[in-house]
């Protein structure tokens, strides 16, 4: 234990231990200074000057670079801290794009809050000219570079989470900006999409590139039937939309939801997800019996496909090639919905709801198309669905949960845990196991497994006394790690699970923000466990309506007809590049 | 004569370059010096190239850093790379007219970098620390000190007569 060490905040003593800096023992102590660059899962950078403090002997500073001392005496709120605050304010607003009302982060920006808080009514400056264009090259987002405030939030989350800084500061002085490389379109560079600058965006320089309008347009269509299927984080986070606490599972007020909107049927991704382990698991266990392509890497997560695509082509081999859970359920639905309904393909309109922005490129690749028709026709964000309940005026707190449609809509706990950074291999190994032994795991929860603040895990399996070890890693800097470890040949793992957002897919680009508080995502994992638990069925092959799917279309794992519907092929996305120079 | 815009970079040149640093990220801006000093200026490829081969760099961040400083030219610059001190030294003394004199004579425009023929490029700078001499003007290397409209001319056409 260490000894207790004390601070005053505007005279009230306040206890801290190993906080980093002093707006972290603000924020403990329950109050709060306003900020736009501090990101605690990021390093701090100090580059707003809004978080400015003024400590008794020391002038001002700013609370998001200063380390906590015992005894220290810190003002928050004097004449200086609010006039400095003001005019940073000021000074952001004077070249800042000023078309708040259209802005699709209006009400959701942490400049417009401040502005708004801090009373500023009038900009004494005249309005910039020079705007620059929007870069909308990528499927997944949108960049305003006249809305950036340079906070370099979005730099840090692409280096730090990443290891990939595509996007970079360029230039010098009143001339900065935060672009890709020498200015070229996002969707030109090798961006996996992951969204993660989006989620740590104060403001609208970075916002997901919404299809509520597309969708809107086929629900509002009699002719079309559209369907949704959603994945599990989404359950877990969009309460918080709606006051709701973050983990709280809203999955059948979302489900009422849908059909309020106008959604024909409402499926769960979680179906894929047990499709997807029945077709993972039989490939781990003849991987393992055969030796080859060890380890085994997951290929869930779009975005870590799209980095070993562009970054480590020589690696595909040992990629699943299981398609997502998404892209699963989709040529699924697409295959059999119509049949049910009695309706043409051209009729039918397949939505997936996701935490995910990098789910909007995968949606596009072409092999996940039929006749020039893409299995999912659009992806939605958590945060778009937000919008979309909020603006067909439902009260989405007061509604009565309903259940999935069948058979598609059925789901086990290892389904609804591949919303968290470890639950795709958990949900592999209670399956694989079962296929290689023949026997019933007793104990399903591998809880080593779990957790969103460490990104790297190792945990070792005994299958009936052959050691498997399985590693579980979140971010892409991670994974580098270990494909480095493979390159050099010191591996000590069979199974890699790659996410390439912390924690997971609870905290993906799609997410409401939580930039805020590094809890949020280990209480929204725990929905999930939570949810797990509750389950009857927590092994996917014992789904029935998976079961019954294998019987009447699929025949067995790994059967050609699954190999048709459930598995994908990559592609080397480094050669012919930008990056490729010879 | 006009400016080689087709010259394409060299991966081996670089590897020597980037190897003699080790292809650490800590050298890269002396990487960034040496790649200008082998084309005069620095070839996008060539970015991206150092971005993509030294471990924890980016061709976004190494971009970052040549825009960053003003010793380092995206553009092509020419054989004869003329810096006009305008410093406030050197302003007061008149380094104004001593660089219209040298448009005027390379037939330069304001903004633009290099002469058509690739031979001459002209920047200011804000102070290159010898004030005594003022005005002052660099060309490769080489200071030219006290400068005016005539002294410099009779500069460049020597120059000019060399490379005929």
């Amino acid at each position: 234990m260490t000894d207790k060490k004390t601070l005053f905040i505007d005279g009230k003593e306040v206890e801290f231990t190993d906080e980093p800096n002093l707006l972290e023992v603000i924020r403990k102590a329950g109050m709060n200074v306003p900020t736009f660059c501090y990101r605690p899962d990021l390093t701090s950078f100090g580059a707003c000057r809004m978080c400015v403090v003024e400590v008794e002997g020391r002038g001002i500073q700013s609370s998001c670079t200063m380390p906590p001392e015992a005894g220290l005496k810190i003002h928050l709120n004097t004449e200086k801290t609010r006039r400095i605050r003001k005019t940073v304010l000021e000074l952001l607003l004077a070249n800042h794009d000023r078309s708040c009302l259209t802005c699709e982060k209006s009400g959701d920006c942490e400049l417009q809050k401040y502005a708004e808080e801090y009373g500023i009514t009038k900009i004494r400056y005249a309005e910039k000219e020079d705007y620059l264009p929007i870069d909308d090259s990528s499927p997944s987002i949108v960049r305003d570079p006249n809305k950036c405030i340079l906070c370099g939030a979005c730099v840090r989350a692409c280096s730090e989470f990443q290891g990939h800084s595509v996007l970079g500061f360029a230039n010098r002085g009143s001339k900065t900006v935060v672009e890709p490389m020498n200015g070229r379109p996002l969707g030109q560079v090798d961006c996996v999409n992951c969204g993660q600058c989006v989620a740590v965006c104060p403001t609208g320089a970075l916002t997901i590139k919404s299809s509520l309008d597309d969708v809107w347009a086929r629900i509002t269509n009699p002719e079309v039937k559209v369907i949704a299927h959603m994945a599990p984080s989404v359950r877990v986070a969009l309460g918080e939309m709606f006051g709701l606490e973050p983990g709280e599972n809203t999955i059948g007020k979302i489900d009422a939801a849908l059909r309020r909107i106008g959604f024909d049927m409402v499926f769960d991704t979680n179906f894929g997800a047990d499709l997807t382990i029945m077709e993972e698991a039989t490939e781990f266990v003849e991987r393992l019996k055969s030796g080859q392509n060890l380890p085994l890497f997951t290929s869930c997560c779009p975005a870590w496909v799209k980095y070993l695509e562009m970054m480590h082509p020589d690696m595909l081999n040992h990629l699943s090639s299981c398609k997502s859970p998404m892209s699963m359920q989709s040529p699924v639905l697409v295959d059999l919905i119509p049949k049910m309904l009695g309706i043409q393909r051209e009729n039918l309109t397949v939505v997936a709801i996701m935490p995910c922005t990098a789910k909007k490129y995968e949606a596009l690749r072409p092999e996940l198309s039929q006749n020039g028709r893409q299995d999912t026709d659009f992806v939605l964000t958590t945060k778009e669905l937000g919008k979309m309940i909020k603006s067909a005026g439902i009260d989405f707190n007061s509604l009565e949960p309903e259940a999935p449609d069948s058979p598609f809509g059925e789901y086990t706990g290892a389904g609804t845990i591949f919303g968290a950074s470890g639950g795709v291999a958990e949900a592999a190994v209670r399956t694989a196991y079962e296929f290689a032994t023949g026997e019933v795991l007793q104990n399903v929860d591998i809880k080593e497994m779990r957790g969103t603040t460490n990104r790297c895990k190792d945990v070792e399996i005994d299958i009936k006394g052959t050691k498997v070890v399985v590693r579980v890693v979140s971010t892409l800097k991670e994974a580098e790690k270990s494909i480095k470890e493979i390159k050099e040949g010191k591996a000590q793992f069979q199974m890699l699970e790659v996410m390439a957002c912390p924690g997971g897919c609870i905290n993906g680009g799609g997410q409401p923000a939580s930039f805020n508080d590094s809890k949020i995502k280990q209480e929204r994992a725990e929905g999930l466990y939570k949810e797990d638990e509750q389950l009857p069925i927590r092994k996917s092959h014992m789904n029935p309506s998976v079961q019954k799917l294998y019987q009447e279309f699929l025949e067995h794992p790994n059967s050609h007809k699954a190999h048709e519907i459930l598995h994908t092929v990559y592609t080397d996305r480094f050669a012919g590049s930008y990056k490729d120079i010879k | 004569m006009t400016i080689d815009t087709t010259r394409r970079i060299s991966t081996t040149k670089l590897d020597e370059i980037l190897q003699s640093y080790d292809y650490k990220k800590s050298n890269l801006i002396a990487i960034l010096q040496k790649v200008q000093e082998e084309y005069r200026y620095l070839p996008e490829e060539a970015l991206i190239y150092i971005g993509t081969k030294i471990e924890g760099l980016s061709p976004a961040t190494v971009f970052g850093v040549a825009t960053f400083y003003a010793q380092f030219s995206l553009e092509p610059k020419g054989k004869f790379e003329i810096k006009v001190c305008d410093g406030t030294a050197c302003h007061v003394r008149g380094s104004m007219p001593v660089l219209n004199a040298i448009r005027n004579k390379l037939n330069i425009k304001e903004g633009q970098l290099t002469s058509e023929n690739g031979l001459f490029s002209l920047e200011t700078v804000s102070c290159l620390g010898a004030c005594g001499l003022a005005p002052v003007v660099v060309i490769n290397g080489k200071v030219y000190p006290q400068m005016t409209s005539d002294a410099i001319s009779i500069v460049l056409d020597t120059l000019l007569k060399e490379e005929e």
